[in-house]
């Protein structure tokens, strides 16, 4: 329905706010592929109000205790629940601590504004090529604990990003948490990305993660975001700073391998040669960045 | 068409009507709304106030920007079932109850503070370094960039 003043609205669609987490599985469990999870809301709202998505059931989990909660592991890993909104992971001195690539990313996302309401758990289920956080998940393997009536299932980072807006979390799942493994001593990270405007979606984006031993990369993770359908791992670049050292002769050659690498699609924003140009500063950038960080604190 | 027909229509075509609780500067109100009505429908034109603006209407421009237990939010970005039980306020509350005029209100008055779609939004949202930030994109705040960062040093 457009209105007379020409904005647009939802279609009708039966609202639920489950006050527990079995109720709301239970409501996923009956209405299965009719049915929306509502988190934030700040990707789903306005998708909605464009009839892009138009749910008959809206399973609202705002009102479900217990999904807000960071937890850090024995082993340093650290989980997120499915209503820790940005802002508050953006203010955690647990994610501070002990997940520095998500500190990093949470001033990238969005505006201030957005971050209150957001989740950085709905935020990885919507799958926005040009999101930030779906890029973390994979430079940084993360588990994705996903929970329904018949029980919890974990997928891993390189199995869950299926397409454009597409996961293989099945629709009476509800993705609850997800868990980023520890991030060792000898790592340093970065997170990049160039957009039109501060706060909006990437036109290209990059998280980076480095393992160095002395001054040998012995690990690597280039996660890009805006280049593709989903955010893509460039393993061929990967492989390259393997057992190179970290310096700018190194990354000026993986940015050329990066940037060839890459097929991104043009649109209205940028063509794909442009993008492939972002690709290739950004990967220098994004090295140089974390490079930095070398033998200081995370 | 009133309120009840209205909600009954609403039902008719399959859409939820919820009950919902909200404090709104300072104010304890109960209402009945369509589930897919925005926060910043229900702020409008459930409660009247129209000092909230809508302008994008999907999140970017801020006009709609509003303080949620204290921190801000894009009221046009939140179905009305999500801000059940919150403590909302909005331009209309920013002022002492003595009508004595917020600072960043005060400062907007004197440094001749442009009247924009998103300016009171602007003012429970202020921008940390300069009009080009504010509130979040709009371009309207780019030809302002001359006063309002005076605005914003008058009431730091």
């Amino acid at each position: 329905v457009i209105r007379k003043d020409g904005s647009v609205k939802a279609a009708p669609f039966t609202y639920h706010r489950p006050a527990s987490l079995d109720d709301a599985l239970a409501l996923l469990a009956e209405y299965g592929d009719d049915a929306k999870v509502l988190a934030g809301g700040q990707s789903l709202v306005p998708l909605m109000a464009l009839r892009m998505g138009k749910p008959e059931h809206v399973v609202d989990i705002g009102a479900v205790p217990g999904l807000d909660q960071i937890a850090v592991h024995d082993d340093g890993a650290v989980s997120i629940g499915a209503m820790v909104r940005h802002e508050q992971a953006k203010r955690s001195p647990e994610i501070a601590r002990y997940a520095p690539l998500i500190r990093d990313t949470m001033p990238w996302v969005a505006h201030r504004a957005i971050r209150t309401q957001g989740t950085v758990v709905g935020s990885i289920a919507h799958a926005d090529p040009a999101a930030e956080m779906p890029a973390v998940v994979l430079a940084t393997g993360a588990t994705m604990v996903a929970t329904s009536t018949s029980g919890r299932r974990e997928i891993a980072a390189d199995g869950f990003f299926e397409g454009y807006l597409d996961t293989s979390l099945r629709s009476d799942e509800i993705l609850t948490e997800v868990v980023f493994p520890a991030w060792p001593t000898n790592a340093v990270g970065s997170m990049v990305e160039v957009a039109r405007r501060h706060g909006d979606y990437a036109l290209v984006g990059l998280a980076t993660k480095l393992v160095i031993d002395g001054d040998t990369i012995t690990d690597a993770a280039l996660s890009f975001f805006g280049v593709a359908s989903t955010a893509v791992r460039v393993s061929v670049a990967e492989e390259t700073l393997i057992g190179s050292p970290a310096n700018a002769e190194t990354f000026a050659a993986v940015a050329k391998i990066a940037s060839t690498e890459l097929q991104p699609p043009r649109d209205i924003h940028g063509t794909s040669a442009y993008r492939k140009h972002l690709a290739a500063t950004l990967t220098v950038r994004g090295l140089e960045a974390a490079a930095a960080r070398i033998g200081a604190a995370a | 068409m009133t309120e009840s027909t209205r909600l009954q229509a609403e039902a008719k075509v399959g859409g939820s009507v919820v009950d919902l609780s909200i404090t709104i500067n300072g104010t304890d109100r109960l209402v009945s709304v369509e589930a897919r009505r925005t926060l910043s429908d229900v702020i409008r034109d459930d409660l009247g106030l129209t000092g909230t603006h809508l302008g994008c209407e999907h999140g970017v421009c801020g006009a709609c920007t509003v303080l949620l237990d204290g921190e801000p939010a894009r009221s046009c970005l939140m179905f009305a079932g999500q801000a059940e039980g919150a403590e909302i306020t909005t331009i209309e509350g920013l002022a002492a109850p003595d009508g004595t005029l917020h600072p960043i209100q005060q400062a907007m008055m004197e440094a001749h503070g442009f009247q924009l779609p998103c300016s009171p939004t602007i003012q429970t949202r202020p921008p940390r370094r300069s009009a080009r930030n504010c509130p979040a994109t709009c371009v309207a705040a780019l030809g302002i960039s001359q006063s309002w960062p005076v605005s914003k040093l008058r009431c730091a």
